[in-house]
């Protein structure tokens, strides 16, 4: 049995490289949604991205391409040792050909070493670190809906432009929460506006009354967040006790998403101003999306890291059909670049040499409970940042790929 | 609960089960995937060398996700950054962990019991927030991308299946090294502290020395698991040091049967595989399922899984010798 097995492994290897044109491995394509089910990322990305990922893949109509395609998906529970070997025996065993989602950092940049050499693809949804697009690129991998430093340049140009011109801000004591409130200043006080002071938090916080005192006694117009998750609910929620946006004040979130403001309320969100890629309540086709979303997720509205998942399959659905290939990961991923994207959600779009999937990006305004008309009615257009100017410069990133 | 003299018999049957087992984990490659099979190695190390100090000298730590976690950094740093060859950097980093562990002991073996614990995990709290903030461990990113090197600068490391079986010598040289430390005298008076620390005192036997000593070779011992740890994966992250894998060694060994050598190995190869394999079939609910497993380890078989596999083995061969479970 075990001499069989390695004679047929043998064989196989043989075959595969008598065998180096473009072909489907195994004859299945197979996409494996990577991502966070049970801790803090499970409503930004979690069940809702599978969905999104099966419907990509129901509304690609494989068949009539010639393919077979498979979704399987499994939860990392944020952690990168487990996200690691997941992704490993997905490629090794379960022939796997694309990972997506991949919410939490340390995770993404564990199954961006794995993908690279395996020579598969990575699609990063869920997930925000700007260095997959900078130091850590790979010809494997692409960044799709958000990152970091694309929300903070976003939340600090458009708020400043659109009357938020002084800031305080209530930051993370910790690496991720400093280059946050780095990257939001230097945007800020190149476009006009003024910082008026800071103060840091340490990690995790749970008590934010006197750090909020202090940022309310500043008097300035916006009270940026520089931390995520918890951490940030509860700025938010403690904030709401305090009445600072009853006082005219406004919290500016630069790592808040659609699933918080859900989980929060509009009673507590209300004022909130934040960055997206993309909102449900925009255009036909995603009222569409929106609609069959909730029906199948329990009332949950779609964040846009799961309409990332539902553009980013279906891209790479549309490039695997065209190549007549999906085992090359890295040509799979060039060939992804030198097409222009297509999708009923996230409209036409392009791919930049570093891997960053380039679109607009919109800043909004959490309505009040009065202003809100229909279940999931959350947010109101405060500005648009064109695809132009909403990510990092190419030049900027110091992705090896690109060439100086 | 006092240990029964070795007798030839059982002698020959601890030879036969300790061969047969090594011959599972030598086959397991070809079986299983070697990743899995590497990790569960890993914390299976881990989790006797949390043993060493819970089972046999009665001390409950809660911070030894700091001795993993801080091998961990100072390999990778040292493999990434120094570039040092592959098992000097292991040993920095079992020695950092060893060193820790000095210092950590020397602090927490003042105290008995609930105060022990905590004193462990406000101590591996604070390693947390230092790795959290120190600029070379990448805070929430890790230290990534870590080179596995190779041994003696003869054997690349960078194939799975031949990183299984140094990966598989480390371990059994990590085991072997808790098998002589729990059967030398140093190991009696171990036993003889966690059953009645007074009386060890009034022998005349300084208890302070030898708790200290358990606790230094435990978190040099849990230090060798984070460093291989870092080969297998090749990086360093926060989770290796939160407190959620203090509390998972608590379980593994639980689970496995505490004081007995090979129970918290069989107690890691279940949480591990239940957390990798369940990943992709039941999605959000594997944090469930181990946690009623947990529970009914505790309401059912208490003596954990080698605990009740040597129960079992007495009653059918009609053994009635009444001994302390070290299978």
């Amino acid at each position: 049995m075990l001499k069989g097995s390695s004679i047929g492994l043998c064989v196989g290897a043989l075959l595969s490289l008598g065998t180096a044109h473009a072909e489907i491995t195994d004859g299945v394509v197979r996409i494996g949604v990577l991502n966070d089910q049970s801790g803090i990322y499970a409503g930004l990305s979690g069940p809702g991205s599978i969905w999104a990922a099966r419907k990509a893949v129901e509304d690609f109509q494989p068949e009539k391409h010639g393919l077979k395609v498979e979704v399987v998906a499994a939860d990392h529970q944020n952690k990168p040792d487990i996200g690691s070997s997941i992704a490993r025996k997905w490629i090794d065993v379960d022939k796997v050909d694309m990972i997506v989602d991949v919410p939490t950092s340390s995770v993404i940049l564990a199954v961006n070493q794995v993908v690279q050499e395996k020579n598969k693809v990575m699609i990063v949804s869920g997930g925000g670190t700007a260095d997959l697009t900078g130091a850590a690129c790979t010809p494997n991998s692409i960044h799709w809906t958000y990152d970091t430093w694309a929300l903070a340049n976003a939340t600090g140009k458009a708020v400043v432009k659109t009357g938020g011109d002084s800031w305080y801000f209530l930051t993370a004591d910790y690496a991720f929460g400093h280059a946050l409130e780095r990257d939001t200043e230097a945007v800020v006080l190149k476009n006009g506006g003024k910082v008026l002071g800071r103060i840091r938090h340490p990690f995790p916080g749970t008590d934010f009354s006197s750090f909020l005192l202090q940022a309310q006694a500043s008097r300035a117009k916006i009270i940026g967040l520089a931390n995520a998750g918890g951490d940030t609910i509860n700025a938010i929620k403690q904030a709401a006790e305090f009445g600072i946006t009853q006082g005219g004040q406004n919290l500016a979130g630069l790592l808040v998403f659609m699933s918080d403001v859900q989980a929060l309320g509009l009673n507590a969100a209300q004022g909130l101003i934040l960055t997206e890629a993309w909102y449900w309540d925009m255009t036909d086709e995603n009222r569409k999306f929106a609609q069959a979303f909730t029906a199948a997720n329990r009332g949950a509205f779609p964040t846009s890291a799961q309409a990332g998942v539902y553009s980013a399959v279906t891209h790479y659905l549309k490039t695997v059909a065209t190549q007549k290939e999906d085992g090359d990961g890295a040509k799979v991923v060039a060939a992804m670049k030198a097409t222009p994207t297509d999708d009923p959600l996230f409209g036409k779009g392009t791919i930049r040499a570093d891997g960053r999937k380039i679109h607009p990006l919109y800043l909004f305004e959490v309505k009040k409970p009065s202003e809100s008309k229909k279940p999931g009615d959350f947010y109101k257009l405060r500005a648009t940042i064109p695809a132009e100017e909403a990510f990092r410069p190419l030049e900027d990133g110091g992705c090896p790929l690109v060439k100086k | 609960m006092t240990d029964t003299p070795v007798t030839f018999d059982r002698f020959t049957v601890n030879r036969v089960r300790i061969l047969a087992l090594l011959a599972l984990a030598m086959a397991a490659p070809f079986v299983t995937y070697p990743v899995l099979g590497m990790t569960v190695l890993c914390f299976g190390l881990f989790a006797c060398s949390f043993n060493l100090l819970l089972g046999y000298t009665g001390l409950l730590s809660f911070g030894h996700a700091a001795f993993l976690g801080t091998a961990a950094y100072v390999t990778a740093h040292a493999l990434k950054v120094w570039e040092l060859p592959t098992l000097p950097s292991l040993a920095l980093g079992a020695g950092a962990a060893a060193l820790l562990g000095a210092v950590f002991g020397l602090i927490a073996t003042r105290r008995h019991g609930i105060y022990f614990a905590m004193v462990t995990l406000a101590l591996a709290q604070m390693m947390f927030f230092v790795f959290l903030k120190a600029p070379f461990t990448g805070g929430e990113d890790g230290l990534q991308g870590v080179p596995r090197g190779s041994l003696f600068g003869l054997i690349d490391l960078s194939d799975d299946t031949t990183l299984y079986y140094v990966v598989l010598t480390i371990v059994v040289f990590g085991l072997w090294v808790i098998h002589r430390a729990i059967h030398s005298p140093f190991g009696e008076i171990l036993k003889a502290i966690r059953e009645n620390e007074a009386r060890v005192t009034s022998l005349g036997y300084d208890v302070a020395r030898y708790k200290l000593l358990a606790f230094v070779l435990s978190a040099g011992l849990a230090g060798l698991a984070g460093a291989t740890k870092v080969l297998v994966f090749k990086f360093a992250t926060l989770a290796d040091v939160h407190w959620h894998v203090s509390g998972e060694v608590v379980l593994m060994t639980l689970l496995g049967g505490v004081g007995t050598v090979i129970g918290p190995m069989l107690g890691a190869a279940v949480v591990v595989v239940l957390q990798n394999e369940l990943a992709d079939k039941v999605g959000s609910f594997v944090t469930i399922i181990i946690g009623v497993i947990f529970i009914l380890c505790v309401l059912t078989f208490r003596r954990g899984i080698a605990g009740e596999l040597n129960d079992l083995r007495r009653r059918v061969l009609g053994d009635a010798r009444s001994g302390s479970a070290d299978g």
